[in-house]
């Protein structure tokens, strides 16, 4: 397993990279390093270093690093088995990875420090809802966890993914493009700064990625962040975007 | 994007109890089952082995703790099962709120869902076993104090057994062990009930038990939880 790397980092960071620590190990693209003491770390941004995950003896990820600046997003990509869901779920710290460093905020965190969770919210390939409650009853068990939320905000994410109609309904008879919407209002409500998203297109009509891709345009202007596992285009402006490729080797 | 104030832990406690208590409410079957077992169960006794209420009584503390036991056993496989495979354990873990505290308030809904019922319910079957209505007192004071227990090591075991596809019988394995001291000093409880002694000391030790597991089981169980999600 290799870990191609392709990344354009953010501005204010940029020039502190030393372009000459791009090495090449074997058949494996080693990522961008940064030069150790450099200060590097800027205010709201993610950096993550040689993130190294193993499956029992397989590495699914090795040595990924990248950084993430306020208003950008990264989307990553690759193929089936290439381990972008690992790589989200070991930055939510939901698994455990064999070596690696988060700064998050200018500050070193471990991926399961309460402090650093407040702030990401994760959305997996399924919506995260309960089948016996309504929208709205899921959205209040989610969002409550974190904050508190009155039911005219409540109201406005519906309104915002076009879900109101379907909000009071058991999700258990929605579909799941439907589903997806309420997840979304939900995530929209979560008042997090670095959303984590797996396929976050997945299912969704047209009318249904336009409302999503406008829910993130606008969380991007107010200095969210961002990083998506994705095959579909997310419609987000190029310029917002890095993007991280993860790829295998043919065996 | 509107952030109101971030929740306190008390108010995330309280989300996942009127959660768990709106699951119920719509999910009856889930809640009822365990109760129906137990029922069942202590009413095979009398029709398998004697009407005699005499004899009854002299093994009733140990039919009425087993099939509560058992019972219990039964739900707990319930206990993250549906929160894992749907997501939910995740967002709580994500949530910034302590993983050990929310998996506390949600083993005190599970236990307010089944043990509470099953402890009301012990001295009405009671009865069919010749159990006199003035043992009731110390019967649900230990059977109280155990189903809590239970929940609790349940929780653990719950959490360890999350990866497993059908994990419920290992479930049983793991727990029934650690559940072997609430049997007993539950049963002596109950005995001592019956016959119509006072059962304090028992109880004190089921209580202790009981706080024990309610310093430890949570901790226990956010590792376990945590383990199985990987």
């Amino acid at each position: 397993m290799v870990v191609l790397y392709s990344l354009q980092l953010a501005a204010p960071v940029a020039e502190l990279v030393d372009a000459t620590d791009l090495k090449s190990v074997g058949r494996k693209a080693v990522p961008v390093r940064f030069r150790p003491g450099a200060p590097q770390l800027c205010m709201s941004s993610l950096v993550v270093n040689n993130l190294t995950v193993y499956r029992g003896e397989r590495a699914i990820l090795s040595r990924v690093s990248f950084e993430l600046g306020a208003g950008r997003a990264l989307v990553v990509t690759g193929s089936n088995g290439a381990g972008k869901t690992t790589l989200l779920r070991t930055l939510c710290g939901l698994i455990e990875p064999e070596d690696g460093e988060l700064h998050w905020r200018a500050q070193k965190l471990s991926f399961r420090d309460a402090e650093y969770h407040a702030d990401l919210a994760y959305l997996g390939h399924e919506a995260p809802l309960k089948m016996d409650l309504t929208g709205r009853e899921n959205l209040r068990g989610l969002v409550g966890l974190r904050r508190k939320v009155d039911s005219r905000d409540v109201d406005a994410a519906f309104g915002e993914m076009q879900a109101t109609s379907f909000a009071d309904r058991a999700v258990r008879t929605l579909s799941a493009g439907q589903r997806r919407r309420i997840a979304f209002a939900a995530l929209s409500l979560l008042g997090a700064t670095l959303w984590v998203l797996d396929e976050p297109v997945t299912n969704l009509d047209r009318a249904g990625e336009a409302l999503v891709q406008s829910l993130l345009t606008r969380h991007l202007s107010n200095g969210g962040m961002l990083l998506a596992a994705t095959h579909q285009p997310l419609g987000l402006e190029a310029s917002l975007c890095d993007s991280l490729v993860l790829g295998t080797v043919p065996a | 994007m509107s952030r109101g104030a971030a929740a306190g832990s008390w108010q995330a406690a309280r989300i996942v109890l009127q959660r768990e208590w709106l699951l119920a409410v719509r999910r009856p079957a889930q809640v009822l089952q365990p109760l129906a077992f137990f029922a069942v169960v202590t009413a095979m006794f009398p029709l398998g082995y004697t009407p005699e209420l005499a004899k009854l009584r002299a093994i009733a503390p140990g039919v009425l703790w087993v099939g509560a036991l058992l019972a219990s056993l039964l739900a707990l496989e319930h206990l993250f099962r549906e929160d894992a495979s749907d997501g939910t354990l995740e967002q709580y873990v994500l949530s910034g709120q302590s993983l050990t505290w929310l998996l506390l308030a949600k083993t005190i809904a599970h236990w307010l869902l089944t043990g509470l019922p099953l402890t009301l319910m012990a001295p009405w079957l009671g009865v069919a076993l010749g159990v006199p209505l003035s043992a009731a007192t110390g019967v649900m004071g230990a059977l109280a104090l155990g189903t809590w227990t239970l929940s609790l090591l349940g929780s653990i075991g719950a959490g360890l057994t999350l990866g497993i596809r059908r994990g419920g019988v290992l479930l049983s394995l793991l727990t029934l062990p650690l559940a072997v001291p609430v049997l007993v000093f539950g049963a002596q409880a109950t005995e001592l009930a019956i016959v119509g002694d006072s059962p304090t000391a028992a109880l004190y030790l089921l209580g202790s038990l009981a706080v024990l597991g309610l310093t430890l089981a949570p901790l226990a169980a956010a590792a376990a939880v945590r383990i199985g999600l990987e």
